[in-house]
């Protein structure tokens, strides 16, 4: 009996301790963030290696703690994609035993060698009967990303405060405990329609701003110190592109049309990049209010990046924001930035 | 009765407030150290400038801002508690509306505020590093035993400022080392140190944007004339320094609390407040949240610094 640990991203680790859980009989530890996990992973991290490193490597720590044997980590398009052999090597070097796999190498998913590393976790694995279950595990990311784009729109309106959160909550429960396609669909329907009940406040005018940039800064919301709805609480409404969605079904296609699109950049400039600068000319376009970038510190792609959309924004007359976050970035310099960035919004449509 | 309302900027190393009537007007202002205890040092200040006015005035309106903002705000239950950005873009317009970019400098942050027609168009602040802010100085000073105050005026003697690696902070200190061991003259060094903030500040935070005139320049090291001297030279433009730069925060937040002034009437006997704060850790769960319990006349007003509801209870 085996027992698996895998990093923590934002509410995802529910549909993939869902599909664990009914392909094998291991036990799964349900990753979490805290304060302690930063500790550890940045005190066992390279010290100018970006966030997610340490963030990760903190999770996997607490893991082995709790008496983890089968480790998952997952690469990505930039220097992530080194991550796990890195993260492994430190992990031996502390004294763990344990196996690890990467699913996902060099930006790339490769179903044949994801079905092969499956089988080498648990040899019982019986990969027809988990396709079923890769299914539903696929449906719940696609339906809860649904949901998130529309709590996003509506969150700083809300009357009461925490709805949204609290029938969050109660969805992705449900969603854990789902018997099937058919009734996680109907679940999924139920849950959009109170999401709609939830009463909001919409003034008629309201501001909209964009959300872009590194994609796991973006979605883990401990690692941007909740950024989203502490923007949001200032009656806005947000618009994020980043999410598994569209990391794994629609990024591949699109990235085409992005460099079609745009005839002064020859290159992918390497990870999200491409897509920020694309997402920065359809926010300009599309009359947002403001736009705010958001990455880890030393995230290289993403340097490259900024001249680009800095230089689009300004253009486009939109006020675009920075932010880098490291494991130690003060909370109230943050607060302290997007208040004033609100104002700027805020003069700028003569409201204050 | 004409109406009044007052502003309060309590900063890391000063507390700032001044007193505005309904024309905008400075009818008191003061500035004192804060000495890492905001609350007596605002109370010190209220004090002061309640003998400062003369005539009949009622208080209608309390704003607060600086990184104390908060904890003041809810002390002197202000009716606006404002980030030090807005605040001080909103009083230096008021006195000098045609401006377009506001330098700041002060203890531990430094800023650029970029202006166009009278709103804030764009603006930035120091993020990861220390260089470039007034703290260096003033800790470089010691090191080479000058007095902060005949800083600039040394630095204006010399024709010849030394070059020193101004990219960061602590690169900058053993840049400074070297040469003050290599022997060169003590004008010289000072007037590079206050050339490499400038260069700082500008790689820093002015990076990207446009710095157009007029140019104001305000925070404490304002107050350097070395730094002055040299913003001018490198941006080849004049830069105008208020003798009440260092008021422009209050001054701000006392406009924007007069804009959303309630019906609510203050008054300045602040001082009598019994006002307490107790610090401690919640070990409710593996977080453990350092949780700030505040008090005031012993009553319990507010507890900061949970993340969940099981801190507010401890």
């Amino acid at each position: 009996m085996h027992t698996i640990a895998f990093p923590k991203l934002a509410d995802y680790d529910v549909p993939a301790r869902y599909l664990l859980n009914h392909i094998t009989n291991y036990k799964i530890i349900k990753p979490e963030i805290n304060l302690n996990t930063i500790e550890i992973g940045s005190k066992h991290s390279p010290d100018f290696v970006c966030t997610p490193f340490k963030y990760t490597l903190g999770t996997l720590i607490n893991g082995l703690k709790k008496g983890a044997d089968t480790l998952i980590q997952f690469g990505g398009g930039c220097r992530y994609g080194a991550y796990a052999a890195l993260q492994e090597e430190i992990l031996k070097k502390l004294g763990y035993k344990f196996e690890m796999y990467n699913l996902i190498t060099a930006g790339k998913t490769d179903i044949k060698r994801i079905k092969k590393i499956f089988k080498t976790i648990d040899p019982n694995i019986k990969i027809y009967k988990s396709l079923r279950y890769l299914i539903i595990a696929f449906s719940m990311v696609k339906y809860m990303d649904k949901i998130d784009n529309y709590i996003r729109e509506n969150i700083g309106f809300e009357i009461d405060k925490g709805s949204f959160i609290r029938l969050k909550k109660k969805m992705l429960n449900d969603f854990y405990n789902c018997k099937g396609l058919f009734h996680l669909r109907r679940l999924y329907t139920k849950y959009k329609k109170r999401f709609r009940k939830i009463k909001v406040d919409k003034p008629k005018d309201y501001l909209k701003v964009g959300i872009i940039g590194e994609l796991y800064t973006l979605m883990e919301d401990s690692a941007n110190y909740n950024i989203e709805y502490e923007l949001a609480k200032y009656k806005i409404s947000i618009k994020r592109f980043t999410n598994v969605t569209y990391l794994l079904l629609k990024k591949r296609r699109l990235v085409k049309k992005y460099l079609r699109k745009m005839k002064n950049i020859k290159y992918k400039l390497g990870a999200d990049a491409l897509d920020n600068v694309y997402h920065t000319k359809y926010l300009c376009k599309k009359k947002y209010d403001g736009i705010v970038h958001i990455k880890s510190s030393f995230c290289t792609p993403e340097i490259g990046a900024m001249p680009l959309i800095n230089d689009i924004a300004k253009k486009n007359n939109v006020p675009v924001i920075f932010f880098s976050f490291d494991t130690n970035t003060s909370k109230v310099g943050v607060e302290t930035r997007i208040e004033a960035f609100v104002d700027m919004l805020k003069m700028k449509k003569g409201r204050l | 009765m004409k109406e009044c309302y007052l502003g309060v900027d309590i900063g890391s190393i000063s507390t700032k407030g001044v007193v505005i009537d309904n024309d905008n007007n400075i009818i008191a202002k003061d500035y004192i150290w804060t000495e890492g205890n905001p609350v007596n040092s605002v109370k010190k200040l209220i004090k002061s400038l309640k003998s400062q006015i003369n005539g009949d005035y009622i208080l209608k309106g309390i704003g607060t801002t600086g990184s104390a903002r908060k904890l003041i705000g809810l002390m002197l239950d202000a009716n606006i508690v404002k980030n030090e950005i807005t605040a001080h873009a909103i009083g230096t317009i008021s006195l000098h509306p045609d401006v377009r970019t506001i330098l700041e400098i002060g203890g531990q942050d430094s800023k650029i505020i970029i202006i166009n027609n009278g709103i804030i168009v764009d603006y930035a602040m120091n993020t990861l590093c220390a260089a470039g802010t007034g703290a260096f100085l003033s800790s470089q000073a010691k090191r080479i035993g000058v007095d902060i105050n005949d800083f600039g005026a040394l630095a204006l003697e010399s024709d010849n400022p030394v070059k020193i690696a101004a990219r960061c902070t602590v690169f900058a200190e053993s840049d400074l080392i070297h040469k003050a061991q290599s022997g060169y003259d003590l004008k010289d060094i000072v007037a590079g140190l206050c050339r490499s903030v400038v260069l700082n500040y500008l790689n820093n935070v002015g990076k990207g944007k446009k710095i157009k005139g007029p140019i104001i320049f305000q925070g404490g090291v304002s107050k350097n004339k070395g730094v002055v001297k040299y913003f001018k030279e490198v941006l080849n433009e004049d830069i105008i320094v208020d003798d009440n730069g260092h008021l422009m925060g209050a001054l701000g937040v006392a406009i924007i609390s007069k804009k959303y002034k309630t019906d609510k009437v203050y008054n300045f006997n602040m001082s009598n407040i019994e006002f307490i704060t107790k610090g401690l850790e919640c070990n409710g769960c593996s977080n453990n949240c350092e949780i700030l319990k505040i008090f005031k006349n012993s009553k319990l007003i507010d507890t900061w610094g949970n993340r969940c509801p099981k801190g507010a209870t401890i």
